[in-house]
């Protein structure tokens, strides 16, 4: 049982033009079991939250807490906060030339772990995972990330929550640009995540499509660096209804 | 190192003023002037730190000590200045190669006979002249017709050296070579290897510098007849201090041949410094020319440097293709988040990305031992890098 507490989270990045505030006063808190559609339209500031949490060094924040079991993780290193059990699946995964998918993953889990993974047991269980993702062997042995196409990044985000089984992972618009079979195929990843135990899962998104495969306990709307309504899956229907209009004053 | 978002310093390709053509060759030291340090052959050089290799004043006083471990269908020979093969590669084209020149006493020659191939890797050990002491060499490697070897030109040691390395390759014939400057911090070496490929040929050459206080290493590639393939590959890791330049000529003057450059340095610490030079030359009479040449530099720590520079000079539109990149970046924040937010620690993050920056090279050499012990020379002096 895990329990992720935001509590009034501020933060922003700063740019040539000077600070910008982008977080507003962010409170949430989700425990294991659940799993929370963050909704908003476009420069919300939906990532720059997932960001903040993982500790991107790009944002910067300016006050409030995040706690994980009670601990501050604010005040751990981006590694550190891996290990503690957060997970960020990205947007825009990184690209890292020469270092190979199976290298890449062997070394994350042994950290997130404490200790290396059992060899046999480990090639059989990236196996199945890669299967079930229907990723094709050979990615193995690839660079991490480099040259897949932007499905191909994502069914690989879904197979590291998979292998590192985190205590909270927070999914970054892990829909845009999949097409329908890949969206199936993630989301059918996460829920096979959400299942495997008690995980709790920290959604968003900018579209309901994906809430058609992953059933939210709670939607959030997000609008301009703060949760401005929340309700059930019902508001995620509403939303699909009638956009983001009322929340900003014009469609998005 | 996402080059493309993170280039610091990413060099055009410029027309230089002269052509590269145009440049002085010659046996003779004495036809060359005394470089002051601004030419445009010299400029990046910290010339003091050449020790007079230049001027004249650097007198040998020793000889740099040769160990021959060859594959038994390699022939072996030391030969006096006389022997009429030498300088077959090409002639010296800077002052200091012509110094060694004129100065060299014996030279090493290793043949591979032809139609043979070498059933192991040979490999020629060069110990510097010792601290303080000066010493000039010369080896040549001949390939003859359709011979097949792998040879590695592996410098140890310490003192000032300067020396002509020559790889005839004849007709059809296909050679490796790894030339390891793995020198002791006070040496100084620079050498001038003349890559001289017969028709059909295939050379694949490979420079890897390490230590040193000062190496600067210029291959020159030419074709004697059409249909060679010429790789130049290079790996360096430049440490506080230490000075490693690697200047490239292809020169592209017969029908249909290839050449494919790429070198890559690593750089840290207070006044490490990588200079690449990268000049190809496609010549009127080079139709069906395929050249590439790419150049990348990682600046792991504030206080190195990185100068690159290609130049691309194209006498004839009747070309198969002709391009360069070259990008000097920093470590790569977005990588090092990447993977520490998958719970790797930040000092093993900065590992797996530098040897993922020399993977693409490490695995073009192929010879096993090599590469090994290439491998564990960078796993020695990453231990130093975020210290």
């Amino acid at each position: 049982m895990a329990t992720l507490e935001i509590k009034d989270l501020r933060a922003g990045v700063t740019t040539d033009e000077g600070r910008k505030e982008i977080l507003k006063g962010v409170n949430l808190t989700i425990r294991s079991g659940e799993t929370h559609a963050i909704m908003g339209p476009n420069g919300s500031g939906k990532s720059t939250l997932s960001y903040a949490i993982a500790g991107h060094p790009k944002y910067e924040v300016t006050s409030g807490e995040v706690l994980l079991d009670g601990e501050s993780v604010l005040d751990m290193t981006v590694d550190e906060r891996a290990r503690a059990g957060l997970f960020l699946a990205m947007q825009y995964p990184v690209e890292v030339p020469g270092v190979s998918m199976s290298n890449f993953l062997r070394t994350a889990a042994t950290a997130v772990r404490g200790e290396a993974p059992k060899v046999r047991q480990w090639v059989k269980e990236v196996k199945d995972e890669m299967t079930k993702l229907e990723i094709p062997a050979e990615f193995a042995e690839r660079s991490v990330n480099e040259g897949f196409s932007g499905g191909e990044k994502k069914r690989h985000e879904i197979l590291q929550l998979a292998l590192l089984k985190p205590k909270i992972a927070i999914l970054d618009e892990t829909d845009s640009g999949l097409d329908v079979d890949a969206l199936r195929i993630v989301s059918e990843g996460v829920n096979a995540y959400k299942d495997s135990g008690d995980a709790g899962v920290m959604l968003i998104t900018h579209y309901t499509r994906i809430l058609r495969h992953i059933t939210p306990d709670f939607v959030h709307v997000f609008a301009d660096g703060r949760i401005v309504e929340s309700g059930g899956k019902a508001l995620a229907d509403e939303l699909e209804e009638n956009g983001y209009v009322k929340y900003v004053g014009t469609t998005v | 190192m996402t080059v493309a978002e993170n280039t610091a310093a990413a060099a055009e390709a410029v027309v230089p003023a002269t052509s590269r053509a145009e440049r002085f060759t010659g046996f003779d030291v004495e036809a060359f002037e005394v470089p002051g340090g601004r030419e445009e052959n010299w400029r990046f050089t910290p010339m003091k730190r050449l020790r007079g290799l230049h001027d004249g004043t650097a007198v040998a006083n020793a000889e740099i000590k040769v160990d021959a471990d060859a594959a038994p269908e390699v022939r072996v020979e030391t030969v006096g200045r006389e022997d009429a093969r030498l300088g077959e590669a090409g002639e010296p084209s800077d002052r200091i190669a012509a110094q060694a020149y004129s100065s060299f006493t014996a030279a090493t020659v290793l043949t591979v006979p032809a139609e043979l191939r070498a059933s192991k890797p040979s490999v020629l050990r060069l110990t510097g002249p010792g601290e303080g002491n000066v010493a000039y060499g010369h080896v040549q490697v001949r390939a003859e017709a359709y011979a097949e070897a792998a040879i590695v030109l592996d410098h140890v040691g310490s003192g000032t050296y300067a020396d002509n390395i020559e790889f005839v390759l004849g007709e059809g014939a296909k050679l490796t070579v790894v030339s390891v400057q793995d020198w002791a911090d006070d040496a100084v070496h620079v050498s001038e290897q003349h890559l001289k490929l017969g028709k059909d040929a295939t050379l694949r050459h490979i420079v890897v510098t390490l230590g040193g206080d000062l190496v600067r290493i210029s291959p020159t590639a030419t074709f004697a007849a059409s249909g060679g393939d010429v790789e130049l590959l290079g790996l360096s890791f430049a440490d506080a201090g230490q000075h490693q330049e690697h200047r490239l000529f292809v020169d592209h003057a017969v029908l249909n041949c290839k050449s494919h450059v790429m070198y890559k340095s690593a750089l840290q610490g207070e006044g490490a410094h990588a200079v690449w030079i990268g000049d190809v030359l496609i010549r009127a009479a080079a139709e069906g020319t395929d050249t590439y040449e790419l150049n990348r530099n990682l600046v792991l720590t504030q206080g190195a440097r990185a100068d690159s520079v290609p130049n691309l000079e194209i006498e004839t539109g009747e070309i198969i293709g002709a391009g360069h990149a070259s990008a000097t970046g920093r470590f790569d924040d977005e990588q090092l988040f990447y993977l520490q937010s998958r719970g790797i620690e930040e000092e093993s993050a900065r590992r797996l990305v530098v040897r993922g920056f020399f993977h693409e090279i490490l695995m073009k050499i192929d010879i096993p031992e090599v590469r090994e012990r290439l491998r564990d020379a960078i796993e020695t002096e990453l231990e130093a890098v975020g210290s």
